[in-house]
């Protein structure tokens, strides 16, 4: 059987899932119930200067009568007492030691803050430190989060303050309220953290009632920006993750990713990115704590299904298969076939190519079910249809190359090859 | 025990008669479902549907909880539509056509979807439709049954004034007075029938039977045109010895007292028999059984694979612990006395197709004798033919003629529903009314005149 145990910069945890800076680590009573649940870790709600919290926190996005496809919450950093969230730190750390306590920090903007906070928490029996560089709302206000994450050469000097007190890893978590992550990753790196983490939550208005015409979340009448987060947001962080594990600098170090990782494949697709562990809390605030058995069964049985041994067998291997548009081959072609013993005749695909792409699919009407079929000089290969079939493998692209030889778009225009004719 | 009513208590009979397709419980289950449905382009169940109920359409609706929306949807192909979600044999329409079937999965639930739109339509009392401006006209309907009624909406939307005469005491026809109490209460077919009528412009006149209290010729000369939607009525008879004994009836009256009394003072026999494997045979053999009956054979002179129900409505009869009998047909009914005391049965078997395809059942020289108390003949139901004759109409074996969908022979006379094919589904007769007030509106308008549904659907664009 696969090990699916973690080394994150000497912090070890039996799996790579941890649980996210958020609601479910603010307080002993959770982080015991996920350990006991096999959570391999946990990033310890933020702790700084001392905030009070608002009513409502939370809102969502459902989407065809699934609930919380998106996710955001306007709740600060932890509202407890310093004290006792270092003194149940250390009690959770007693009772489990093997497993990863990363504690979440966000003090006030200046250095001696940093340090005080940085030695309790060492105190306490933290193993590893993440900076919250990229919480969206409330803390910005006053110089931090995301203000901080914003500006790389504040960024970096806060780091250079941390990196001066910390005896153990520290993690840089970056904001994605930016164009680009990766300049604020770079500054971090030159700043010396030992580790990157991304993506905090997207600023973002989840709706608004339409019956009182307040948007959510409310708050006696009125509401503001909130962190955006859950499965809406996976393919956003994705890409941020390829952007830090791409670059020559960023790359250098351990990364954690975070961004709607609901189950087991998701983590996965993170990993094969270049992260070395993941971490969640949209998923677990819907359906709570158990969701971790099957992320870890799921990661095992799927490393023994490819043979990978250990983690690190995979991790990053498809960072260097996003490329740039102009290097991909212009002569790969491929074309929709319709399974027709497997066709429901529902017309999705049909009515989708005629209306929205390439007129590429012909149908025989038919009482009460039509007939439909690939006009394959007409196929672009666009893959519409088959996104939209409902029926597993009814639709499939089938490879026909333009010519055998790989050629790309620079290639193309430097031999004048001729251009669409349609 | 033999024939008697009061067999069971207030309890048992509210149990055996509450609704047996029950609505969606709570507004997320109906999401849920509505989120299913594939939203197929040119949908089959659509074009399954008589009425061509944009199906898709009305459940997105629902999806995006634009609940009004989706009733409009329904009315506008259908004005029965929720009516038709509890009656339609939706197995062998819309449901039967879904995209799911052909995945091996449960199809979309979109009688139980149509109900949850339509039903919340009427009890807001929304109203989805707006007269068009007067054009003078009037038209009487002979008949408030689903025919009559769906042309009466389409007409009075048109800026039609309608006159509806019906010969019972409240409108709905079969759907009302011969239709099984669990699938529709007559509290809700009056309902529906006001929600209907309540556009405006539709004034029901009841106890008004055509050949007694009126003529086809007198409306003929009373208004610009006559639609006539008087269904169809007489319980076809055996034709056998013994069948004026006490004990025997027809399904069609034992129905409508069912529909028109309370339960408790229908009486039912102790055995019973029903002749007749269709939708009424079904309904009342289950209802005979729900009434306290204690054994109700169902005796069929063909097999399943000829029956006219559908298996959904076979396996409510087995449900409810009705006995089917195959390939027996009626010979005798033997008398103790003046009662019924026997069926005597011949045992059939399948010889040559007959005209309508079907394997039709020979005699084998066999026969059985089933020990029951009362037989109820449920074996098709008869034309008016005599008022067809008498109205100097032409007549198709007793049914109305028509040219094209509604024409009668009759100057500015229009015909539809089971008057015209015998005996179809509410959802046929519905879509007749549409059909008739089209073509009343071509005559008494224009030619080129179209009304909503006359135009192709944009879906199939």
């Amino acid at each position: 059987m696969a090990d699916i145990s973690t080394d994150f910069l000497g912090i070890k945890s039996p799996n790579p899932f941890w649980l996210a800076s958020a609601p479910p680590t603010d307080k002993k009573i959770n982080v015991v119930r996920a350990f006991e649940a096999g959570w391999g870790g946990v990033v310890w709600k933020t702790l700084g200067s001392q905030v009070k919290n608002v009513s409502s926190r939370y809102s969502s996005v459902n989407y065809g009568g699934k609930r919380m496809m998106g996710f955001n919450n306007i709740e600060l950093i932890s509202d407890r007492p310093l004290e006792i969230n270092l003194k149940e730190i250390y009690e959770v750390v007693k009772m489990f030691p093997d497993r990863a306590m990363i504690v979440s920090l966000m003090a006030d903007n200046d250095r001696q803050s940093w340090h005080d906070l940085i030695m309790k928490c060492e105190d306490a029996g933290a193993m590893g430190f993440e900076l919250n560089f990229g919480c969206p709302h409330g803390m910005t206000e006053r110089g931090m989060g995301a203000a901080v994450g914003q500006d790389p050469e504040i960024a970096k000097m806060v780091v250079e303050w941390v990196m001066e007190k910390a005896n153990i890893p520290v993690i840089t978590k970056l904001t994605p309220n930016v164009h680009s992550v990766v300049p604020t990753a770079r500054a971090a790196v030159a700043g010396g953290t030992s580790a990157l983490s991304l993506i905090n939550t997207i600023q973002s208005v989840t709706g608004v009632d339409l019956d009182t015409l307040v948007p959510n979340p409310y708050v006696a009448g009125k509401s503001v920006f909130g962190g955006y987060c859950g499965p809406a947001v996976k393919p956003i962080a994705l890409k941020m993750l390829t952007t830090v594990a791409q670059d020559e600098l960023t790359s250098r170090v351990p990364i954690s990713g975070i961004g709607g990782v609901s189950t087991w494949k998701d983590a996965v697709e993170f990993m094969l990115l270049g992260a070395t562990s993941v971490q969640v809390c949209t998923a677990a605030m819907t359906h709570g704590f158990r969701i971790v058995e099957d992320m870890c069964e799921g990661l095992s049985n799927w490393m023994d299904e490819k043979g990978y041994q250990k983690t690190t067998d995979f991790i990053g291997k498809s960072v260097e298969k996003i490329t740039h548009w102009e290097d991909l081959d212009i002569n790969y072609h491929h074309i929709a076939n319709i399974d027709q013993d497997k066709c429901i005749h529902c017309g999705l695909c049909y009515i989708t190519c005629e209306d929205t792409s390439h007129q590429s699919i012909n149908v025989d009407r038919g009482n009460p079910y039509n007939h439909y079929e690939v006009k394959k000089d007409e196929c672009v290969g666009c893959n519409l249809c088959m996104l939209v079939c409902p029926v597993e493998d009814c639709i499939t692209m089938e490879e026909h190359r333009i010519a055998p030889d790989y050629v790309n778009w620079k290639d193309w225009q430097r031999m004048g090859l001729p251009l669409n004719d349609h | 025990m033999a024939i008697q009513n009061n067999r069971l208590t207030r309890t048992e009979y509210d149990l055996n008669f509450a609704d047996i397709h029950p609505p969606f419980e709570t507004h997320d289950a109906a999401l849920v479902e509505a989120n299913r449905c594939l939203f197929c382009y040119d949908p089959p169940c659509m074009k399954a549907c008589p009425t061509s109920i944009n199906v898709p359409k009305f459940i997105k609706q629902i999806a995006t909880e634009n609940d009004k929306g989706s009733a409009h949807t329904i009315f506008a192909s259908n004005i029965m539509g929720a009516g038709c979600s509890k009656v339609c044999p939706v197995e062998k329409l819309c449901e039967g056509a879904c995209v799911y079937n052909l995945m091996h999965e449960t199809p979309i639930h979109i009688a139980k979807l149509q109900r949850y739109s339509t039903e919340k339509a009427m009890k807001h009392q929304w109203q989805l439709f707006e007269r068009k401006p007067s054009t003078g006209k009037r038209v009487a309907i002979v008949g408030a049954g689903p025919a009559g009624l769906s042309c009466a909406h389409t007409l009075s939307r048109e800026g039609v004034e309608v006159t509806i005469y019906e010969k019972e005491t409240k409108g709905g026809g079969l759907m009302t007075y011969g239709i099984a109490a669990y699938k529709v209460t007559p509290e809700f077919c009056e309902d529906e029938v006001n929600y209907i009528t309540s556009i405006g412009g539709i004034s029901i006149k009841y106890n008004q039977e055509l050949g007694v209290d009126i003529s086809v010729e007198e409306l003929q000369r009373n208004y610009d045109a006559v639609y006539l939607a008087f269904g169809v009525g007489l319980a076809r008879q055996l034709e056998i010895p013994g069948e004026n004994l006490f004990g025997v009836t027809d399904a069609i009256k034992f129905i409508y007292d069912l529909r028109s009394n309370d339960y408790s003072t229908i009486a039912v026999g102790d055995r019973v028999a029903v002749i007749g494997m269709g939708m009424t045979a079904i309904d009342a053999a289950t209802q005979a059984k729900r009434l306290g009956a204690s054994e109700v054979h169902l005796v069929y002179r063909r097999t399943q694979d000829e029956m006219p129900c559908t298996e959904k409505e076979l396996n409510i009869a087995k449900l409810d612990g009705c006995n089917i009998i195959w390939l027996a047909a009626p010979k005798e009914i033997i008398g103790n006395g003046e009662n019924v005391s026997q069926l005597v049965c011949d045992v059939m078997e399948l010889g040559e197709p007959d005209a309508s395809g079907r394997r039709s059942p020979v005699p084998t020289g066999e026969t059985f004798a089933l020990d029951v108390d009362m037989v109820i003949k449920a074996a098709g139901q008869m034309p008016f033919a005599d008022m067809v004759s008498r109205s100097n109409l032409e007549s198709n074996n007793g049914k109305v003629a028509i040219k094209g969908k509604s024409v009668t022979n009759l100057s500015q006379v229009f015909a539809g529903g089971d008057c015209v094919n015998g005996g179809r589904e509410v959802v046929d007769a519905v879509q007749a009314g549409k059909d008739g007030a089209a073509a009343i509106l071509k005559t008494i308008i224009s030619p080129d005149y179209m009304i909503e549904s006359e135009l192709k659907p944009t879906f199939n664009n």
